[in-house]
């Protein structure tokens, strides 16, 4: 089916990369870290909890490593496989996993950019081995994720209840 | 490319509004922005230049609550219509799971609109997604101008593969959740 979901991100696989991010910003002093897909979607949110809106967030951090994906391509690059905004007090780093999915670090002055760059680079590399690991399984099983009938039908009920009167 | 997020119990989906420079995508999104009721949307965010010309994309979400135990929410994006921002809009086409084509009717802009349409076809071939097999909806907006091509021209020149399409006055909020409405609908079965 051409429009079905590409993938799809199980319990499982979200409660390893949730570990796996816990050890990560323990070990790096870092505050927070999300995970967010190429397309702009939120996958996981681990650390303190923002008080931003994370689903804005995440379509501007798309947006971002995109634009400097492309930029890089202009200048002779493959890629910028990780990007660093500094803040005052509050900084991120950006690092791509598996060329699906960009992690991104809140951090202050509790910790150094040295040291999340460090840790960042260890945690990326298992990330990208649970993501493939994850990629292959759907595509082995060559069959999308989907849902059921019941769901679009209440979905278009949805719909027209809150667009209806518009 | 949607994404069914099991752990979180959220799916989202993500509908781009495309077409040629001041055809009333950014309205679009203005109007849904206004008239949804604020705890169905989020932030309506717009990356445009100082003079209110999109430079990168407006993004806007919205919920549609809990269906049968997901989280359920629409990502509408719009593009830079200008020509010259080609490689931003291509961007913002990544993952795309629907498009709505806004048209703007006035006779001067057909041949804009036409051109849009195949920087549209193009930009979704590079990601190897064909418009004949993705949902997509055509909006002619601003219909109430006095030089406007006849509906029938515009379906000719712009819709060949004959999608829904919804007569707009998208200023006043005329045709905007018509449009959506169908797009929206045609997403959550095309994820079926």
């Amino acid at each position: 089916m051409a429009g079905a979901a590409s993938w799809s991100f199980g319990e499982e696989d979200s409660r390893r990369i949730e570990g796996l991010l816990q050890g990560f910003l323990y070990d790096a002093g870092a505050r927070c870290a999300l995970l967010v897909d190429r397309t702009g979607q939120l996958v996981a949110t681990v650390g303190e909890q923002p008080e931003f809106d994370s689903v804005a967030f995440a379509s501007l951090a798309a947006a971002d490593f995109s634009a400097n994906d492309q930029l890089a391509t202009m200048i002779g690059e493959n890629e910028f496989s990780s990007l660093f905004h500094q803040g005052e007090k509050e900084s991120m780093y950006l690092a791509d996993v598996a060329k699906r999915v960009i992690l991104v670090v809140l951090f202050d002055n509790r910790t150094t950019l040295g040291m999340v760059r460090v840790k960042v680079k260890n945690v990326v590399r298992e990330l990208a081995g649970i993501f493939r690991e994850m990629f292959d399984r759907y595509a082995a099983s060559q069959s999308r994720p989907y849902l059921e009938t019941a769901f679009v039908d209440e979905a278009e009920d949805e719909i027209d209840r809150l667009f209806g009167d518009l | 490319m949607s994404m069914i997020n099991y752990a979180s119990r959220e799916i989202n989906c993500k509908i781009v509004y495309y077409g040629p420079g001041l055809c009333g995508k950014t309205t679009n999104l203005e109007y849904v922005y206004e008239k949804v009721s604020p705890n169905t949307r989020g932030k309506l965010i717009s990356l445009a230049t100082e003079t209110e010309r999109t430079l990168f994309f407006d993004f806007l979400p919205v919920d549609l609550g809990s269906i049968r135990g997901f989280k359920t929410r629409f990502h509408l994006y719009t593009v830079p219509g200008q020509v010259y921002y080609n490689a931003s809009r291509k961007l913002i086409l990544k993952g795309v799971d629907g498009v709505v084509f806004v048209a703007d009717s006035q006779v001067e802009r057909l041949d804009a609109n036409i051109e849009s349409m195949h920087n549209l076809y193009e930009n979704l071939a590079e990601y190897g997604l064909d418009l004949r097999e993705i949902p997509f909806v055509i909006q002619y907006n601003k219909r109430d101008l006095p030089n406007i091509s006849s509906l029938q021209e515009l379906e000719e020149q712009l819709n060949p593969g004959r999608v829904p399409y919804f007569e707009a006055v998208g200023v006043r909020g005329i045709g905007v959740f018509d449009t959506l409405k169908s797009v929206s609908k045609s997403v959550i079965k095309s994820l079926s």
